[in-house]
Parts: structure tokens; C-alpha cells; sequence
């Protein structure tokens, strides 16, 4: 046991915060990208592609984001045949989980859009995907701004749960510092403040730019 | 690839597992209906319009939705011992849950609550009906029925969020796979079983609630 240093342990923990940043961009980014992939497929005409992203969706919506990280931790050696840093099984559940919700709110947004829309573009001799990208993309993307702004948090908040397969974020270091220093409230406060920190405007930010999509919308 | 996969592992230890899943469904009822309770009572503490409890029940919400449950569970599970309160880790799972869902049931709360007109009190008032016919058939139930859905989905979201209890050995369906495979070191054929035991859950649950939806109200709620 160690005394508390508050700015011992203050500057650890903003530290940490730098893993459990880049952690949340990885995952953001990469399911953003997977996310686009599920999208495209869950509104395209092809009846195996619906199913195969509206499946993925379903079983990733439908089981603990803890039991998913479990599945990559275990599952990457069986495959690869050797292990990975935790940063690598983290970074691949998070991406996988990601972008299951984000292809379920970005399916929203495009279904979001007129029928007529579509037909538009077909009726100018569009091909699917030109009328995806030129027509339906640029108006889905300001409905989809809130809540994919929203999801942003959740995706920083569940960041955490990959301390639990070995990933020194955050969290983690909340935990290896109450175990030198004994101070379970204090460290956890501060903690706990630091998501907030992070967290607290992208919520607020979210919740703005939905009020002004529902008053444009008046 | 030359990976042995050995199910019998997941055979010989059903039992358990069924002893899990029922553990979880409980403490997710259990943590439901507690969390459901503080929504009421911070809602109707809400609507007395005394801005010290709005803004401090506001600030509880804020934090409880802007800060991973992981870290909740911590400082309940690591805190409470500190101020010499011994709990045992599913008791301190089952209050870190509730304080959690109460910050979501609460606003879940006051959209059932402010979906109900004052309009359509007085239209009861005014055809004579009895209070307590008016609270149950002119507010609760359109109320109900209003948060039905948001409520379906919160409590299969606490299903599957319950699985975190287990890092700190509350007992329950995680914890079981936690346990076993810590024995066995089948640990991926243990989390795929598991895993797919939460999503015959989550799906038996969603028939379960639309089941309710449609017995009491006589239509099955939009989500």
C-alpha cells in the first residue's frame, strides 16, 4: 500500500484516458466503415445480402457485448493459431459490435428517406448504386447525425469492458490504482468524472442537433 | 486451423447453465421492477417543480447515463466495504443495477406520465368516474401503454448488461461460463454456448412481452 497522491494518481489516469480515447476512435471509425458495408446491404435488393446484415445485426443486438469480447479473446488464437495483444481482440469485438448498431441506426435514416427518392434516380437511368451514394446518402446522413452522435457515447462507455480481457484503459488503471492505494470512492469518482468529461458533451451535443432536426422538420 | 473443438463440456454441465440463465432472469425482474419503482418516485418528485430535486435528480441521471456501468458496479461493489458496509457481490450487483436503471426508468417514467392529458382526466371526471377509476383505466393504462415498447427494450438491454456482474462474482449466467471454463479451459466452446443462451433469451423474452402487449391491451404496442 501506498500513500495518495492525488496528482500521482490524477495523471495516470488522464493517461489511461488516452487508451480508452483511441480505443473508442478504432472502434468508431472501423465500424463505421463495417457499419456503411451492413447498411448498404440491409437496403439493397438482394434478399441474401438483407439477410445476412439484418442476422448480424440481430445476434450482435441480441447478446452481452462482454460475452462478444469473450468470443474474440478465445476465439483469434483458435484461428490464427497464436495469440494477440489485448488491444487487437478489444479493437475487433468493439469494431464487430459497432458496427451492428450503427448499421441498424443508419438503416433508419435511409428508410428515413421517400420511396420516391429512388425512384427518382431510376427514372434518370441511376444505376443502385449511384442513386445510394448521389440521391438517398446525402440526406440520410443529416437524419442520422443525432443518434449516431448518441451511439458515439455508448461506444466510449463500453470501452470499458474490455479492462476485463486485459486492455490497461481507463477503467483498468482505476483498478490497478485502488489496489495499490485503497481509496475505492475517490479513485472511482474520478474515474467515473472523467467519463463524464468525455462523454457529457458529446450527449449534449447529440440531444442540440436533434432539437434543430425536429424543429427543421416542423 | 487444428483446433480440437469439445462440446461435451457444454452436455455434461447443463445443469449449471440452466441454473445460470435462471439466475440472471431473476436478478434482471428483480432489478427491473426496484428501478422502476425509483422512476416513479423521481418522476413524481419531479413534477413538484422544486428546482434543488429536479436539478439534483437531473444530475443523477446525467451521471448514471454518461459513465460506463463498469465503473458504477466498482464503486458500489469496492466502495460499500469502505465505509464498513459488507455486502456479498450479488447484493452489490443487484443495487448497482437498480441505481442504473432507475436513472433510464425514470425518464421512461415521465414520457408515460406526460403522454396523459390533463384533458382526459377531466373527460373522466366529467362521465363520473371514481378516482381510482380514472387512475387505472384514464392514466395508467394508456400510460403503460405508451412506455410499453422502451420498456420491453430496457429490460432485455439489463438482460444482457447483467452479464458484467460476473467480473466481480455475482452469481448468474456469465459467472457459470466464468466458472467452468476457468476449470475446463474450453473457454470458447463455453462463451459460444452461453452467448447463444442469451440470445434464445432475449428473443423468448421480446415473444413474452408481446404476448403481455397483446392480452392487455388488445393490440400489440409499435416499437
Amino acid at each position: 500500500m501506498r500513500a495518495f497522491d492525488f496528482t500521482e494518481v490524477l495523471i495516470a489516469l488522464v493517461r489511461a484516458t488516452g487508451w480508452t480515447v483511441v480505443l473508442s476512435l478504432v472502434a468508431f471509425a472501423g465500424g463505421g466503415i463495417l457499419g456503411l458495408v451492413l447498411t448498404m446491404m440491409r437496403v439493397s435488393k438482394n434478399r441474401l445480402l438483407q439477410s445476412v446484415s439484418r442476422f448480424y445485426i440481430a445476434f450482435v443486438q441480441g447478446t452481452p457485448l462482454l460475452m462478444q469480447l469473450f468470443l474474440i479473446f478465445f476465439g483469434i488464437p483458435i484461428l490464427l493459431g497464436f495469440d494477440v495483444p489485448a488491444f487487437v481482440s478489444a479493437s475487433v469485438a468493439l469494431i464487430a459490435y459497432a458496427a451492428a448498431y450503427l448499421a441498424d441506426i443508419w438503416r433508419g435514416s435511409v428508410e428515413a428517406i421517400p420511396k420516391a427518392q429512388w425512384e427518382a434516380g431510376t427514372s434518370l437511368g441511376l444505376s443502385w448504386l449511384q442513386q445510394f451514394r448521389h440521391v438517398i446518402l446525402p440526406q440520410a446522413v443529416k437524419v442520422s447525425i443525432p443518434p449516431t452522435v448518441g451511439f458515439a457515447v455508448q461506444v466510449i462507455k463500453n470501452t470499458s469492458l474490455t479492462s476485463i480481457i486485459g486492455y490497461v484503459e481507463l477503467t483498468r488503471q482505476g483498478q490497478i490504482l485502488n489496489n495499490v492505494t485503497f481509496q475505492p470512492f475517490v479513485i472511482f469518482a474520478m474515474v467515473g468524472a472523467i467519463y463524464f468529461i468525455v462523454c457529457y458533451p458529446l450527449s449534449l451535443y447529440s440531444q442540440r442537433l436533434e432539437a434543430r432536426l425536429t424543429i427543421e422538420a416542423r | 486451423m487444428d483446433y480440437d473443438f469439445q462440446f461435451n463440456v457444454i452436455w455434461q454441465n447443463l445443469d449449471l447453465f440452466l441454473w445460470g440463465a435462471w439466475l440472471t432472469i431473476q436478478i434482471a425482474m428483480l432489478a427491473t421492477a426496484l428501478g422502476l419503482v425509483i422512476g416513479m418516485v423521481m418522476a413524481g418528485l419531479q413534477s413538484l417543480r422544486n428546482p434543488l430535486i429536479s436539478g439534483a435528480i437531473q444530475f443523477y441521471i446525467e451521471v448514471i447515463r454518461n459513465t460506463p456501468f463498469l465503473v458504477q458496479l466498482f464503486f458500489v461493489y469496492f466502495g460499500l466495504p469502505s465505509l464498513d458496509i459488507k455486502v456479498p457481490a450479488s447484493q452489490a450487483a443487484l443495487l448497482a443495477l437498480t441505481i442504473n436503471i432507475g436513472a433510464y426508468a425514470t425518464e421512461i417514467v415521465r414520457a408515460g406520465v406526460e403522454s396523459i392529458s390533463k384533458g382526459q382526466i377531466e373527460a373522466g371526471r366529467s362521465l363520473g368516474l371514481s378516482g381510482f377509476q380514472i387512475f387505472t383505466f384514464v392514466i395508467l393504462k394508456p400510460a403503460l401503454m405508451t412506455v410499453y415498447p422502451a420498456l420491453t427494450s430496457q429490460f432485455i438491454l439489463i438482460m444482457l448488461n447483467s452479464a458484467v456482474i460476473s467480473t466481480i462474482s455475482a452469481q448468474e449466467l456469465a459467472f457459470q461460463a466464468k466458472f467452468l471454463q476457468s476449470r475446463t479451459f474450453r473457454s470458447f466452446e463455453i462463451y459460444l454456448f452461453v452467448t447463444l443462451v442469451y440470445l434464445l433469451l432475449a428473443y423468448l423474452f421480446r415473444a413474452v412481452f408481446s404476448l403481455i402487449a397483446r392480452l392487455a391491451f388488445g393490440k400489440v404496442p409499435a416499437n
